[in-house]
């Protein structure tokens, strides 16, 4: 069997690290649809949130994540579906 | 104002095209035409959308009225899951689409070993769990049938007095569920995908996209006048600031992206109608942004809403009634067929994947059990299950059906919906437990679905029918059975939780454990194991599922069983692929173990894999793995063992033969040379005396004047070496005798001691250096009857040798009485230098003479010895473990007679 190299190109290098962003992407997301709940909670407008704030901050965060998904898509696609499993494989890091 | 009838028209008209968008796509895929479209990673995440049912349609609406930005969390969960798809979305349509997968139940019962059990188990809870669901969809189409026929009971319109709630629903039940029949029971094979039903779906997920943003585009354009407008109206509403229970966000969070995975409609679009796993990478952004878009508006709808519209109106039919009050009856109708749509596409799909999965894991296994004759006998499979499909449909739409009227269909949607979510997230942890832990049983799976199912029922589906519905007043208040601990809504006495979140976290907390708990503890069998490894390990490229023992399958049975399921032309073609691939021109394939575990994957396909495992084993046979089979296996190599050792007890026994044969042939061969050392020393003997008698002879009759003194003399030499002829000649006679059996024997009394006595008198009398004789003192005591001759003459013959052969410079003879059971042992050892070990074999032979050994004897006092023994019973042997040169003469026991009266001793003595 032959020996995998110890250090990847840079090209295959960057995909993983790619697919790395790939499998940590929803906890960000996650961690980010998270944070409104360390919001002060009133219903009086003077200290709370205004909804039209919130609804900015999630569909922000939506619009962003999609935005990055759609770019890891567009770099990894041939790359995703080799079925390597990135953190098994002899690499560097 | 729109009429009710014009509507009917309208929606009729938009259901013919839907027929017409499905039979079209339907002939395109047969024809093999329109991949480009009919297998596009459009399509795909467009079908993905039936997500998004009426409760978003018109229930996200009402939701955002009512508790602010809550709603979203229905679509943040199944986003991240979508964003995600490395984790678990890859996995689960990678198992999907190499095991074969046909639904959810499929694919939990196939993790675990195939058990029919836990796919009726999901299958069942599917259904309670869903059947809300799809009551949820047709009263949804009434409300807002209703809505347009509302504003005309004023005048009084006749059709308005026709409109039946229950009798709308009926029929919009009944047409669902022809549609589902025409084009989800089409082909059997489920993964041949539904291709109509698909396209369908996919213009159905376009036109409530469209439908919902051009309302939202109407009302904050049209109605709040700018976006700016809209956000200030938001601001300045009853939801206008961030008031949102935190444990309620995370657990709706959790709950939508569990629901999303574990919903049998979504796994049917997700996972099974998959055409290729890359679609999952494009649907990761694609999804999220559709789910995004469908949520965009409902915010601004809803605040508008709760302006314009009178108090007490249903903020559920927003969407609907927003425009019709503002007289945009083209915008009503769109957004009416956009709510249609959104409920038609759910209901068909969730109908058809639990069709599937009730025809498959509860008729099918059933039926074949009821038809005791099996797959092969006659009656065409493929249409009963396509029958029980049918059926299945119609029954699980006619139960959505009597929910809707049973409850009423007065809760809000809102509830409905996460009540269901709440049935089927219970699948959560014996599905991830499935993917990616290779220790979750079949046990634990049962336990935790159990356990959270029940739990769910209780603390969830229960309670939603209201006090004293359900569940008494007392039971919510003091809990079930008076038991505090068991309150519906604060179980073990933890108060002051949402329902919601107490159900939820409840439910699946304790369904995990119990999963977990009961898998942990239990030994899962063979097949279980392997599956566990094929799911855990499967973007390991694993190899094949399990191999049948297909030895024994007939191609034939199998060609008619897989006729019956696939169709016969299908089955056709792919036995004769399979016998290409094999290498056979024509004909059947060999059942090679590959090709039936290929087959069996493609009956699975139709329906279902423990039904096609059962199948498949019915004529192949049982499984090479079973524990019977593993254990019959052992059975057999036990035997073979044995056979091996009784093989080698036998070669043991023949190359112990063989040594005798060797040993008895060295014997021979021993024998032989001697008896030509004897035949020459014989020619020799008798040729010595004779020649001393010839010559003496010829003396006494030529000599002219001899001495008389010379005449006695040679005279005397002459009678001796005759004697000497004599003797050995009556040695011969003597033994010739003994062998031959015809001697007779004088039987005597007499004691032990005066037969010694006799034999040594005889033998020592008149030498110049006798041997030292010791006897035993008790051998006076012993009486034999016995031929008292010949037992003296083997005495005498021993003490002679001794005499003869002991060169001690002390000779002495020890005689030994041992008395046995069985024998009387009379022992002769003497202080010499014993035999030889090779020469002790020969001693008892005819002419056997020891070489080196001088002496006058012919060889044949041993064996006449041996055969006098013989007739007297016993035996005679040599001693070689004694110092000196030992005999032992054996008497049996029956020649010891009693002590005689005294005056017999006196006079035998």
């Amino acid at each position: 069997m032959a020996r995998l190299p110890l250090f990847l190109e840079r090209r295959g290098y960057r995909m993983r690290r790619l697919m790395d962003v790939v499998r940590v992407l929803p906890f960000i997301g996650l961690g980010f649809w998270l944070i409104p709940l360390m919001w002060p909670q009133t219903p009086d407008p003077a200290e709370g949130v205004a909804t039209s704030d919130t609804l900015r901050y999630i569909f922000g965060i939506w619009l962003v994540l999609i935005i990055v998904t759609f770019l890891l898509w567009r770099r990894t696609k041939d790359f995703a579906d080799r079925d390597l499993p990135p953190d098994e494989a002899s690499e560097e890091a | 104002m729109v009429a009710l009838n014009q509507l009917v028209v309208v929606c009729l008209a938009y259901v013919a095209i839907l027929f017409a968008v499905a039979f079209v796509a339907e002939r395109a895929a047969l024809r093999g035409r329109g991949g480009w479209l009919l297998r596009s990673p459009l399509i795909y995440t467009l079908s993905l959308s039936i997500y998004c049912t009426a409760w978003t349609f018109y229930g996200a609406v009402g939701y955002a009225a009512r508790s602010g930005l809550e709603y979203l969390t229905i679509y943040l969960g199944p986003s991240l899951v979508m964003i995600g798809w490395w984790w678990i979305l890859r996995r689960l349509v990678r198992i999907g689409r190499r095991q074969r997968v046909t639904s959810i139940a499929d694919l939990i019962s196939s993790r675990y070993g195939k058990s029919n059990a836990l796919a009726i188990a999901v299958t069942l809870m599917a259904v309670i769990g869903v059947t809300p669901y799809i009551a949820l969809q047709l009263q949804s189409v009434v409300l807002s049938l209703s809505i347009f026929a509302a504003p005309d009971v004023a005048q009084a319109d006749e059709t308005v007095e026709a409109f039946n709630p229950v009798q709308a629903a009926f029929w919009v039940a009944l047409g669902l569920g022809l549609f589902t029949v025409l084009f989800g029971t089409r082909n059997l094979n489920v993964n041949e995908r539904h291709h109509g039903v698909v396209i369908a779906v996919a213009v159905e997920a376009v036109v409530k996209l469209i439908a919902l943003i051009a309302v939202g585009i109407f009302v904050v354009w049209g109605l709040a006048g700018g976006l700016n407008e809209t956000f200030a109206r938001i601001d300045s509403s009853t939801i206008g600031t961030w008031e949102v229970q935190g444990s309620r966000w995370a657990t709706l969070t959790l709950l939508s992206a569990a629901a999303f995975l574990c919903l049998p409609r979504m796994f049917q679009v997700m996972v099974v109608e998959n055409d290729d796993e890359k679609y999952l990478q494009i649907a990761s952004w694609a999804f999220p942004l559709y789910l995004m878009l469908m949520s965009l508006f409902v915010v601004p709808i809803a605040v508008v809403g709760l302006d314009l519209m009178p108090a007490g109106s249903n903020p559920d039919l927003f969407v609907l009634s927003l425009p019709l009050s503002q007289g945009q009856n083209g915008l009503a109708m769109l957004s009416f067929l956009g709510g249609f749509s959104s409920a038609t596409s759910m209901v068909i799909v969730a109908t058809l994947a639990l069709s599937t999965m009730v025809s498959n894991h509860i008729v099918m296994p059933f039926w074949l059990r009821f038809r005791r004759s099996g797959a092969t006998q006659s009656g065409d499979v493929r249409n009963v299950v396509i029958l029980a499909r049918r059926l299945s449909i119609l029954l699980i739409i006619s139960l959505g059906f009597f929910y809707y009227r049973l409850s009423g269909g007065s809760s809000a949607l809102a509830a409905i919906g996460t009540i269901s979510f709440g049935g089927v997230a219970q699948f959560l942890p014996a599905l991830l437990g499935g993917l990616f832990w290779r220790g979750a049983t079949r046990t634990g799976a049962l336990v935790g679905l159990g356990v959270g199912f029940a739990i769910w029922v209780f603390t969830m589906l229960l309670p939603s029918f209201g006090v004293d519905a359900a569940l008494s007043r007392a039971t919510f208040e003091e809990g079930l059975l008076g038991l505090g601990m068991l309150r519906p809504q604060a179980l073990f006495g933890i108060e002051g939780l949402d329902p919601t979140v107490h159900a939820v976290v409840w439910s699946l907390a304790l369904n995990t454990v119990g999963f977990f708990i009961a898998s942990v503890f239990g030994f899962p069998d063979p097949i279980e194991r392997l599956q566990g490894a094929q799911f855990v390990k499967v973007m390991d490229h694993a190899g094949p599922t399990r191999s049948w023992t297909a030895s024994v399958a007939g191609s034939e049975d199998l060609m008619i069983m897989a006729q019956r399921i696939l169709g016969a032309r299908e089955a056709q073609d792919f036995f004769r692929r399979a016998a290409r691939s094999q290498g056979l021109p024509g004909g059947l394939p060999e059942p090679t173990p590959t090709f039936v575990e290929a087959l069996e994957r493609e009956l699975s396909a139709s329906v279902g894999a423990a039904t096609a495992h059962a199948m498949v084993g019915q004529i192949v046979g049982g499984t090479s793995v079973s524990v019977q089979d593993l254990l019959a296996v052992a059975d057999e190599s036990a035997q073979m063992l044995e056979y091996s050792n009784q093989l080698e007890i036998k070669s043991r026994e023949l190359s112990e033969t063989a040594a005798q044969l060797r040993a008895a042939n060295e014997k021979l061969t021993q024998l032989s040379v001697q008896k030509d050392n004897f035949l020459s020393q014989i020619s020799h003997e008798l040729r010595t005396p004779m020649t001393s008698i010839r010559s003496f002879s010829e003396i006494l009759r030529d000599a002219e004047s001899l001495k008389d003194a010379d005449k006695t003399r040679y005279a005397t030499i002459i009678h001796s070496e005759t004697l000497r002829l004599t003797r050995l000649l009556d040695d011969l006679i003597d033994l010739s005798v003994l062998e031959n059996g015809q001697v007779t024997l004088h039987m005597g009394d007499s004691s032990l001691g005066d037969i010694l006595d006799r034999a040594v008198t005889t033998s020592l009398t008149g030498l110049e250096r006798p041997i030292a004789v010791t006897a035993p003192e008790e051998a006076g005591s012993i009486y034999l009857r016995t031929d008292l001759d010949r037992l003296v003459q083997v005495f005498i013959n021993l003490i002679t040798n001794a005499q003869k052969y002991c060169r001690a410079d002390e000779p002495a003879l020890t005689i030994r009485l041992d008395q046995t059971a069985t024998a009387l042992h009379v022992d002769f050892i003497d202080n010499g230098a014993g035999i030889a070990p090779d020469a002790q074999a020969v001693i008892f032979e005819k002419f056997a003479r020891i070489a080196g050994e001088e002496g006058e004897g012919a060889g044949l006092g041993l064996a006449i010895c041996q055969e006098i023994m013989l007739r007297l019973g016993g035996s005679i042997s040599y001693l070689s473990r004694e110092n000196g040169t030992g005999f032992r003469v054996a008497l049996p026991t029956s020649v010891i007679v009693e002590r005689a009266d005294p005056a017999r001793v006196s006079v035998a003595s």
